[in-house]
Parts: C-alpha cells; sequence; structure tokens
C-alpha cells in the first residue's frame, strides 16, 4: 500500500514540476490508435473553477498547442503486448505532437483501457478528536477505510474519497472545518493488472518521458463526455474502444464504479474479415464506410465491392450487399452491448436516480447504434462527443477522442485521490524527522 | 496485385537516435547556443584571424582615415578666413598674430577651445567667442579690456583695468593723460579703491599728481609742491572728503606744509615744511625775544 502510495506521490511531484514548465504531454495508449497532445498550462490564476471540492493537487487553465496521431502497434485489448512496437508508435506520436507545438515535452500522462479494472467500494469510520473536522481527520478517516484483499499483481490505479459523512449526514462534498462527533469516508479503489501498467511505463521510460500521472480510459472519457448534470445525477459512460470497452459509472461527480468488456471495434473488424474473407485493413475500410447494424430494405440493395488482393479475378470481383455486412456486424455489437448490460446491473445501475448511458469512442460512430443500444440496454442512450478544449484541433475533436480529451481536462485539474491527503500522523515512525517537520508546520 | 519481395512498407516511427536529435533540438538553452552562440563564435573567430595581419589592420586605419580626410575637405567644411571683431587695430593685428592658421583649412581640424584660450589669454582681451559662421569664416569676437588707471612700476607705465588685470604699457604717462596714476606694490589690486578715492579728490584733481599704495595697505594722495595727504585704511573716501572740507574753510593745502596725516582720523596731524618751520621759528624767537624784552 504505501509503496504505491509513493508512487502515487511521485507522480504529483512531477505534474507539479510540468505545471512548473508549463507544458505537459497527454498519451492516449489505445488499441487501434496512440494519441499524443501537447498541452500548455496558462497558470492557475486563469483558471474558472467550479464549486465544489478545491482540489489539492492544484488546477490551471490549457490549451492544447500540439497534437498528433498515429497508428498502435503491439496494444491487443488496450494492454502492450508488443513492447518495441508500442514504443516506436509511442515515440511517433510524441515526435510529431512536439514538433506542431514546437516545444520539448518531459512530463506524460497517460491513460489505457485494458489491463482488466476491478472497482471497489471502501469505507471508514473515525471518531473525531476535538469536534472540528481537520485534514488529520480526513486522513485519518481514510486510512480507516478497510482495503480488500484485491490479489497479489494488482495495483491501484484510481483511489477517490467520493463521499464524506458527519454524523448522520451524508454526501458532503468538503467535511473539513465541519463540527461533528464521528467522520466517515466511502472511497471508490480502481485496481488493474500490475504487469501490464509497469509495461506501459517501461514504455514511457524507454521513450525518455517522466511519468506524471495514469488514469484509466473509461474514467477520462466520462470526465469529457458527460455533461455535468449527467456526472451529477448518475450516468453511465461507455466508451467503445479499439480492443476493449470501458464503462464508467458516475454519480455526484465522482465515479463510483468502472469496469471494461475485453471486446472492442477491431473484432468487428475481424469478423467482417473473416465473413468476407478480405484482408483486414480493407475490412475497417468497409466497416467505416458502409458499416450499420440496423437494416432496412434499402440496404438489400446497396451492393458493395469488397474487392481482395489475390490474384484471383472471380475472387477480386466479388461484393455483397450492405445487409450482409449488418448481418456480420449487428450480432458482434449486439455481444458487447449484452456485456455491458451485465456489469452495469451486476453494478447496480439500476439504482441511480436517472439512468442516462452515453455512448463514446471511436465504436460508436456505427450508424444506428444509438437505436440498438437503447434496445438492448433498455435506458435513454445518447451519443456523447467530447467537450471542448481550447486549441484542439478539428481533427481531434470527434468521439474517438474522448479518452484523449478526458486526459486533457484530468491533467488540468485532476480529482483529489487517496494520496493528495495528508499521511496520518499516527503512521509515521515515532521517532521520524518528517514527524519533527510535520509538528513544526502544524504549530507555528 | 501485391508483389512478393517488395520493399517492406515504410516504418514511419522515428529511431532512438533521431528521437533524441529532434527532443535535444527542440531544448531552448540547446537550440539557442547552436543557432546564435555557433554562428557568433564563428565569425568572432574569422574577424580575428582577418584582423591578425597588421597589414591588413593598416590597410584599414588607411582606408578609414581616407575617408573622413575625404568628408572633412568638403567645400561646405573649409573655413576661408578670420574676421576679428570688437578688438582695436592693434588688438586684433596681436590676435592674428597669435592664431597663426594657414588658411584655407576644415573645421575639423581646428580646436576652437583651444584658439579662444589663446585669444584670452592676449592682456587686452578680457573675453572672447570663437565660432565658424556660415560662407567658411572663423569669427572671433573680441570683448577688450578698458584701461582705467596708469600705474607706475619700477619697469615703467602700465595700463591696468579696473579689475587689476594689465592691458598694456604705455612708453610715456602723456600717452594717457586722462588717466589718474597709481603706484606702489599692490596698488593694481585695489584698482576700484583708487578710483574711488580719485572721484572723491574732484577739486583737487587740477594739483593731484596720483595716488600712492603705502606698504600694501593704504593711500596716499599726493599733491604737487611736495605735499601728501596720507589716507587711513579704513574708510579713505570719507577721511580725504574731510581734508576737502579743511582746505576749504582755511585754504589748508595752499600752506606750506608737507604732510596732511589724517591716518587716525580723530587726530588729523599736519607736517610743515622746512621753511615753513624755520619761518615760525624765527616768528617764536622774535616775539620771545620781544617778551623778554
Amino acid at each position: 500500500m504505501t509503496d504505491l502510495y509513493e508512487n502515487q506521490r511521485t507522480m504529483r511531484r512531477m505534474r507539479k514540476q510540468a505545471m512548473d514548465r508549463g507544458v505537459i504531454a497527454i498519451l492516449d495508449v489505445g488499441t487501434s490508435k496512440i494519441a499524443c497532445l501537447v498541452l500548455r498550462f496558462d497558470g492557475p490564476d486563469r483558471f474558472r473553477g467550479g464549486e465544489g471540492v478545491g482540489s489539492l493537487a492544484g488546477q490551471s487553465a490549457i490549451r492544447v498547442i500540439g497534437a498528433a496521431t498515429t497508428r498502435s502497434r503491439g496494444v491487443t485489448f488496450g494492454e502492450i503486448d508488443a513492447m518495441q512496437e508500442t514504443e516506436r508508435a509511442i515515440r511517433t506520436a510524441v515526435t510529431a505532437a512536439q514538433k506542431m507545438a514546437n516545444v520539448r515535452v518531459d512530463h506524460v500522462i497517460a491513460c489505457f483501457s485494458g489491463a482488466r479494472p476491478r472497482s471497489y467500494g471502501l469505507d471508514g469510520e473515525v471518531e473525531l478528536h476535538d469536534s472540528q473536522v481537520s485534514e488529520q481527520d480526513v486522513a485519518r478517516a481514510l486510512s480507516a477505510c478497510v482495503v480488500p484483499d484485491y490479489g497479489p499483481g494488482r495495483e491501484v490505479l484510481h483511489a477517490q474519497p467520493v463521499n464524506f459523512a458527519i454524523d448522520h449526514r451524508s454526501g458532503l462534498m468538503d467535511p473539513r472545518n465541519q463540527i461533528g462527533n464521528k467522520l466517515a469516508a466511502d472511497i471508490h479503489l480502481l485496481t488493474v493488472d500490475r504487469s501490464s501498467v509497469s509495461n506501459l511505463i517501461h514504455c514511457i521510460k524507454r521513450c525518455d518521458l517522466e511519468l506524471a500521472g495514469m488514469a484509466s480510459s473509461a474514467y477520462v472519457a466520462g470526465l469529457s463526455a458527460l455533461v455535468e448534470d449527467e456526472q451529477e445525477l448518475g450516468s453511465a459512460c461507455i466508451d467503445l474502444g479499439g480492443g476493449a470497452t470501458g464503462i464508467s459509472v458516475f454519480l455526484k461527480k465522482h465515479m463510483i464504479f468502472s469496469d471494461s468488456v475485453r471486446i472492442g471495434g477491431e473484432h468487428v473488424t475481424q469478423d467482417i474479415s473473416k465473413g468476407l474473407q478480405i484482408p483486414l485493413s480493407r475490412a475497417e475500410l468497409i466497416k467505416t464506410k458502409h458499416g450499420g447494424v440496423v437494416a432496412t430494405g434499402m440496404d438489400d440493395r446497396e451492393m458493395i465491392h469488397i474487392g481482395g488482393e489475390t490474384g484471383d479475378w472471380e475472387h477480386d470481383q466479388r461484393e455483397v450487399s450492405r445487409a450482409e455486412l449488418i448481418g456480420i456486424m449487428r450480432p458482434r455489437v449486439e455481444e458487447i452491448l449484452e456485456e455491458v448490460r451485465l456489469r452495469l446491473d451486476a453494478a447496480g445501475f439500476d439504482q441511480l436516480p436517472a439512468q442516462q448511458i452515453v455512448l463514446t469512442g471511436g465504436g460508436s460512430q456505427i450508424l444506428g447504434l444509438d437505436e440498438l443500444a437503447s434496445r438492448v440496454l433498455g435506458q435513454t442512450v445518447r451519443l456523447g462527443r467530447p467537450m471542448r478544449v481550447q486549441g484542439l484541433p478539428q481533427a481531434a475533436t470527434g468521439p474517438g477522442f474522448a479518452g484523449a480529451v478526458g486526459l486533457c481536462l484530468f491533467a488540468a485539474h485532476p480529482q483529489d485521490e487517496w494520496w493528495d491527503f495528508d499521511i496520518p500522523a499516527d503512521t509515521y515512525p515515532a521517532r521520524s524527522y518528517k514527524r519533527i517537520v510535520k509538528w513544526i508546520r502544524d504549530n507555528w | 496485385m501485391r508483389q512478393v519481395g517488395s520493399a517492406p512498407p515504410r516504418d514511419p516511427a522515428p529511431s532512438r537516435l533521431s528521437y533524441r536529435m529532434q527532443r535535444l533540438w527542440l531544448t531552448p538553452v540547446y537550440r539557442r547556443a547552436v543557432r546564435t552562440g555557433i554562428p557568433l563564435a564563428v565569425m568572432a573567430l574569422a574577424v580575428g584571424w582577418f584582423l591578425n595581419d597588421a597589414d591588413r589592420k593598416a590597410a584599414i586605419t588607411n582606408a578609414l582615415a581616407e575617408a573622413r580626410r575625404s568628408v572633412e575637405e568638403r567645400p561646405e567644411f573649409m573655413v576661408q578666413m578670420m574676421a576679428v571683431d570688437g578688438a582695436t587695430a592693434p588688438v586684433a593685428e596681436a590676435i592674428r598674430g597669435e592664431v597663426p592658421l594657414d588658411f584655407p583649412l576644415s573645421s575639423f581640424d581646428m580646436d576652437l577651445e583651444a584658439i579662444r584660450a589663446k585669444v584670452e589669454s592676449l592682456s587686452p582681451v578680457r573675453k572672447a567667442r570663437v565660432m565658424i559662421a556660415p560662407g567658411g569664416v572663423l569669427r572671433i569676437d573680441v570683448d577688450e579690456r578698458i584701461p582705467v588707471v596708469v600705474w607706475r612700476t619700477e619697469n615703467g607705465l602700465i595700463l591696468v583695468d579696473e579689475t587689476g588685470e594689465t592691458v598694456a604699457g604705455i612708453a610715456a604717462r602723456s600717452d594717457r593723460a586722462d588717466l589718474p596714476v597709481v603706484a606702489g606694490t599692490g596698488a593694481d589690486k585695489h584698482v576700484t579703491e583708487a578710483l574711488e578715492i580719485w572721484q572723491a579728490a574732484g577739486p583737487l584733481h587740477a594739483r593731484m599728481r596720483g595716488l600712492l599704495r603705502m606698504g600694501e595697505r593704504r593711500w596716499d594722495v599726493v599733491l604737487d609742491r611736495g605735499q601728501t595727504i596720507m589716507l587711513p585704511e579704513e574708510a579713505p573716501v570719507a577721511a580725504l572728503q574731510r581734508v576737502i572740507a579743511l582746505d576749504k574753510a582755511q585754504d589748508m593745502l595752499g600752506r606750506d606744509l608737507s604732510v596732511v596725516d589724517i591716518r587716525n582720523p580723530r587726530r588729523p596731524t599736519l607736517r610743515m615744511a622746512e621753511n615753513a618751520v624755520e619761518e615760525l621759528r624765527k616768528i617764536r624767537g622774535i616775539e620771545g625775544d620781544m617778551g623778554s624784552q
């Protein structure tokens, strides 16, 4: 626990350094593409913060000054399986983005969709020493949370306090300086596979970059695709990525659940490739140009030239109707959505006040998906596009960039996590130098 | 159709080396050093090497001097003549002798300040202004000293202005009969006082020979017939006026006196001439004889 804690604190320090220097890169390592954006911080004074918890990690207004995308290589299911290839792809993206920004970036915040995320809800409760809640009390309440045994080989990615309660008043955003006898805290803990994370860290280190933060792409896609009231009232963001589909459920502006389905748009492409016996690149083209999930009578008559490169004239001149294509794509998309449905049901999504579902990610551009999704998920469904960030090029405003844009927001004003709060005093060693420093700082 | 054995598709990824080079190039310090520092250093080196040769340096210096010369000798900058204003003919002649310029001359080669200092060093000149007037004329405006007294010294007669500065020497007193004569060591330092006394001595002008500075502290008025009025150090004018008043009332100076001593204003003293004393003694003797008889 403390090991990870230190890791995360180091990354926070890196982020501070990057804010001082004024530029940071964000890196969305996906299965189908790797996006790199270079952000310039305009400083905390230009930031127009909303109401709510004042961030402990520091906030800033941002501007995108460099953007580059490259085809991802060596990534499957949102996890790295060929390090060299991934490293090259990251280098390509970073080089192009640096060139556009004309500035060197040393710090990078990364997100990824795979690594089997698992959500835990933690709660802890402490008696207050005096009737007012101090920073120390918050820290004690957080450390009083019982951390479940999430198994070896797992790593905590997010640990966000989502709720505070004093005595019988619950749903507090910021308990500091409030009066009461008992402080309870709820934490949403997200764990991921350690090996995938360390692979990504290694890749980034090999590119001479310092990691200044990590995030789950389901979470950051939710940050950018959900509008404020959706985040407040409870809604799910479904990020249909290339190799994995991320699910994140938001309530009261905090993520309370996250999961991922290891099926994505690439599987649809593979189905088309197998079904029509065409190369993957051709299948991808046909999927994006003609794909859909709801067939109409018109689609029987619309013939698609599928081609091929085998040299067999008959084989290369084949044509299929659009209805056939839809017939291949639809079951797979339905499968994804049904998996999502299962995860949402398991998470108790139907208990939330407003059960809005937002589809985003590159896969959400399939024609007719909203209709199919509302049929499968049985809720109010809308297609979400990421919100606008200053300086973002037009090419990077599509739903496929929800994760990247969300990561920009995450870089600019991250939510407070466990490691942003004070370390409770009793966990310091008894004769520690830090303890002396802390005592002096608190009392003078 | 795809060809077997064709070149593998191009890898868009930069190599590790080129990636590092690009990042290095984007580092501001490095970039500034390469784009500004190295060219500057190379240029400095080249210039240094070029100037290392004495001949080249001399050639450059000569060319520069030549260019400067050609500008300076343009007709606009040439001075053709000298005009001396406000000076009497002998003084003007002296100035021309003192400033021996070889016209035409470029105005860049003239040191006007030095010329002015030289002109002002001439004793008849109180103040001079030197300028180059349009049309290539070196104009010297001279303010001459005005002599107010003649100072008789061992070396001859000298004209002195009211500040005590020497103006010129003269051969004979009759050359400047209009000016009063002073004499004695340090008389030139107190010309103003002498002039005040001269003014006050108006009725005596016809008899006055001059003023004599005594012991560098006070004045004597020297009259003809060997008479002297010894004035005090303090308020000599008032003392002189008293003497004149006495003279008017009793025709004192018309008598056979040699000295009127008013050095102590409360106790004016008269010294009679030798003959007068004898006369007086004779008269006293007669009177005494008569008395004894």
